[in-house]
Parts: structure tokens; sequence; C-alpha cells
């Protein structure tokens, strides 16, 4: 398999790139991806490729869109007496209150690694009331679908899930960056195919390709996208073939659609993007902690100073924000974006610094 | 978040298996594919989301490399 990591391929696939990027105006390509952005920012890809063709971050990282109202709510729930379980990352980001903070007062937050450790924690406690404080993409809610058909009455779900389409049409919908494509998230596709990226080339007339995560499924992925711009096509094609059916996992799908709804959510950064959440269905009220504690989201206004917005809209890159690497660290971290191991902030200072 | 890796099936239990990761053994939730032991499926916070069987692999590797060839001439 080693194909995706070989450095003769790779000078084969940068070659190629150069080659389709000399007829080609300056050309703006956005992913959506946390772990892309890990990618292509560990193996220095941005440098690799030519001065015209640039390979910016969009809103890719579940943690750092999470608002600080959904945040709020998870204290909220704690205050009410019950143990919170979420994923690591999402407990250090700064906000109102901070999990953090909710926990060294004394309520009862705690780290998992999957929710299936959320359930086997309520499972063996039937006295205490666990909530897992759901965050993710497409990825993630599937498993959040298994846990809500499968848990014991103890268990029950705050949602914080997002799909990520939405916010794709709406970073192009508000004219604000000059996108030319989209390298769409690997594991997003693995679950909802090929499918509901397609209104969005035929809207904006942009191209996408979905990508892997080797360094040289990066370099394909925009080497394809640059061929669709050339011969003037917007379609979606799969790079990742090994891990995406265009179909993408339907039992997946069926799962997602018994169990959530659409709803309009603000993401950090962005306004309400319609359709762009997922809350449990009624037939799951006795599930769904919103209702079972009796909480809303509260509108919080974002920080001042923390360029996350601007980093998570595209517009920025992390070493624009006047905070970067002096104010904001990793050890003291001012946005979620620094907080996340899939922020933008976090992974251009770790690598940044081990590169110097 | 989504970082998800691939490893091997090697036991089933119900809708549990134990998921070998290069020597490195989890116990991983299958609800979400209909996997067969020795079947390589990629995992993601504690589940299987999509099974790989090596056939795929080698057939998208095939893919890859005919891509790669054929476009050597541009
Ligand atoms: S460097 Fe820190 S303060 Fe600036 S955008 Fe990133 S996370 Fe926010």
């Amino acid at each position: 398999m080693d194909l995706y990591k070989d450095r003769i391929a790779s000078d084969i696939l940068i070659k190629k790139i150069e080659a389709m990027a000399k007829d080609l105006d300056e050309i703006k390509l956005c992913h959506v991806c946390g772990t892309h952005e890990h990618v292509i920012t560990h193996y220095g890809i941005r440098a690799l490729l030519p001065k015209n063709i640039q390979v910016v971050s969009g809103p890719g990282c579940p943690v750092c869109v999470t608002t600080q109202g959904e945040i709020e709510a998870a204290v909220k729930v704690a205050e009410k007496g019950a143990v919170i379980t979420t994923f690591g990352d999402m407990v250090r980001v700064p906000s109102k209150r901070s999990l953090s903070d909710a926990k060294a007062s004394g309520l009862d937050i705690r780290i998992v690694y999957s929710i299936n450790d959320a359930i086997n924690l309520a499972i063996s406690n039937p006295r205490m009331k666990v909530v897992h404080f759901a965050i993710g993409f497409e990825t993630t809610c599937p498993t959040t679908a298994v846990a809500v058909l499968n848990s014991p009455d103890n268990f029950y779900v705050l949602s914080a899930h997002r799909v990520v389409p939405p916010a794709m049409d709406l970073l192009l919908s508000s004219g604000k960056i000059n996108l030319s494509g989209f390298i769409d998230p690997g594991h997003v596709s693995t679950i909802i195919g090929t499918k509901p990226y397609e209104h969005i080339s035929n809207k904006f007339n942009v191209p996408q390709v979905i990508c892997g995560f080797e360094p040289n499924d990066i370099l394909m992925g925009i080497y394809m996208v640059l061929k669709q711009i050339k011969e003037k096509r917007a379609e979606v094609e799969n790079e990742y073939v090994r891990g995406v059916r265009l179909e993408g996992n339907i039992k997946a799908q069926q799962l997602m659609e018994k169990v959530f709804e659409p709803c309009d959510i603000r993401w950090r950064g962005f306004p309400i993007i319609p359709g762009s959440g997922l809350s449990l269905k009624k037939e799951f009220a006795n599930k769904d902690a919103y209702k079972v504690f009796n909480i809303e989201i509260e509108d919080i206004p974002e920080e001042k100073g923390c360029s996350c917005p601007e980093v998570l809209r595209a517009e920025k890159n992390p070493n624009e924000c006047p905070l970067f690497g002096n104010n904001c660290t990793p050890q003291s971290p001012k946005g979620p974006c620094m907080v996340s191991k899939e922020g933008a902030c976090y992974i251009s200072f770790k690598y940044n610094k081990t590169f110097r | 978040m989504c970082l998800a890796v691939p490893g091997k099936v090697i036991e089933i239990e119900g809708s549990i298996g134990i998921v070998d990761f290069n020597g490195v053994k989890r116990e991983v939730r299958l609800d979400l594919v209909d996997a067969k032991i020795g079947d390589y499926v990629i995992v993601h916070t504690g589940f299987a989301i999509e099974k790989m069987d090596e056939k795929d692999a080698l057939e998208s590797l095939d893919i890859w490399k005919q891509l790669l060839k054929s476009e050597e001439d541009y």
C-alpha cells in the first residue's frame, strides 16, 4: 500500500500538477477535514505546490465548530446531576464555562474514546444518568444512532452533530472567498457517498474530489481537481476508492435517517446554516438530553481577539491571527482551533515548530 | 475526530468484534458493516464504518497505478 506514500509517485504527481497549473490562473482549493489539514501540513504539501495553487482549510474540525452555546448546554446538564461523557479535545475548548472548568468545579465530566464506552458506563451504573455530548460529522453520527437504538434507559444523547455539505454550500454562497474547487472529506464520504455533494458542483460550477489520507492521495486529489478545472468540468470524483463506495455506507445512512432529522444550527464562525444540524426525532424524545433535562442552546457571542471564526471560514491562515504562537499556544489555547488535534492552529503550530 | 484506521477482524461475538491493528487488538462495534472474520475494516471512534475486502483494496491500488501510468505521458 506504500504507493500512497511513495516519494517517486509523489514526484510524478507534483510534475503533473506543475504542468497542469501552468495554464491556470490563481486557484484556491478548500478542504473540510481536520485529518486532511494534518496530512497537508505534516508532509509540507503546500510548499511543494506551484505558486498559483493554494489549499486552504475550511470548517473541517467538529470540535472547533461546536458553539459555546452547546458547551454551555452540556455544563447545564451536568449541573442537573448527570454525568457528561465526550471526546477528549472537547473538554479543553475555552468557553463561557469550559467543560474542564466545570470538571474542576466538581461536576462529573468524563472523556471517552467511543460512545460505546459511555453506554458501558450507563450499563454498569444503572442509577447514574449518563449523557453523551455527541459531536462530529457524518463519520460519527451513525455511531450515535446505534447508541440511541441500543442503550439502557439511563443513557441520553446531547446532539451537537453536524453534516458537512450545507457548510460547503454556505462557504460558496457567502461569496467572501473565491474557491475554485473542493477536496472532499474521505471518511465523511465513506458514510454519505458522492451524491450529497453533487448539488454544490451543479449550483456553483466547482469541481470536487473525495480524497484519502496519505500524502499521495492529496496530491492525486489536487491533480484531479485541476484536471477538471482545465477541462471545464464540475463533477464529484472519488480518489479514495479503497475507502469510499459511490453510494456510501447504506446501512449507516439508514440508521442515521431512522434516529435523526435535520435541523438549523449555528456553527462557530458561521451564522445559522439551514439543515446542517442533526437532532433526535420525536420518537426518541426519551433519549434526547435537550428534552429530558429541559435545556435550550443559548446564543453566546464569540470571544473577541481569537480569529477562529475567520480561520474556520477559510478567510485567514492561523499565522495571520495576532495571538498565534505568542498568546495562544497548545499549552494555553485561546480558541478551539488551538485545542483540537484537528484544529488548523494546533496543526500549524505543531509542525511549524518542529520543522523550523 | 474523523481519523479512522484500518484493521483486521479476528473475532466476532454479536455486534462486537476484536480487530487487529498491526498487532494491537481492540474491541470494535460492527453494527454499521456486515463483516466476517478475516475482513479488513476502517475503524472510527470504536466503530467499523466500512469494510475493505482485500480484493477491493488491491483493485483500488490497481486503479491508482493505472491512473498514474496513463497520466505519465500527459
Ligand atoms: S491562534 Fe488561537 S486565538 Fe488565534 S485563531 Fe487560532 S485558536 Fe484562535
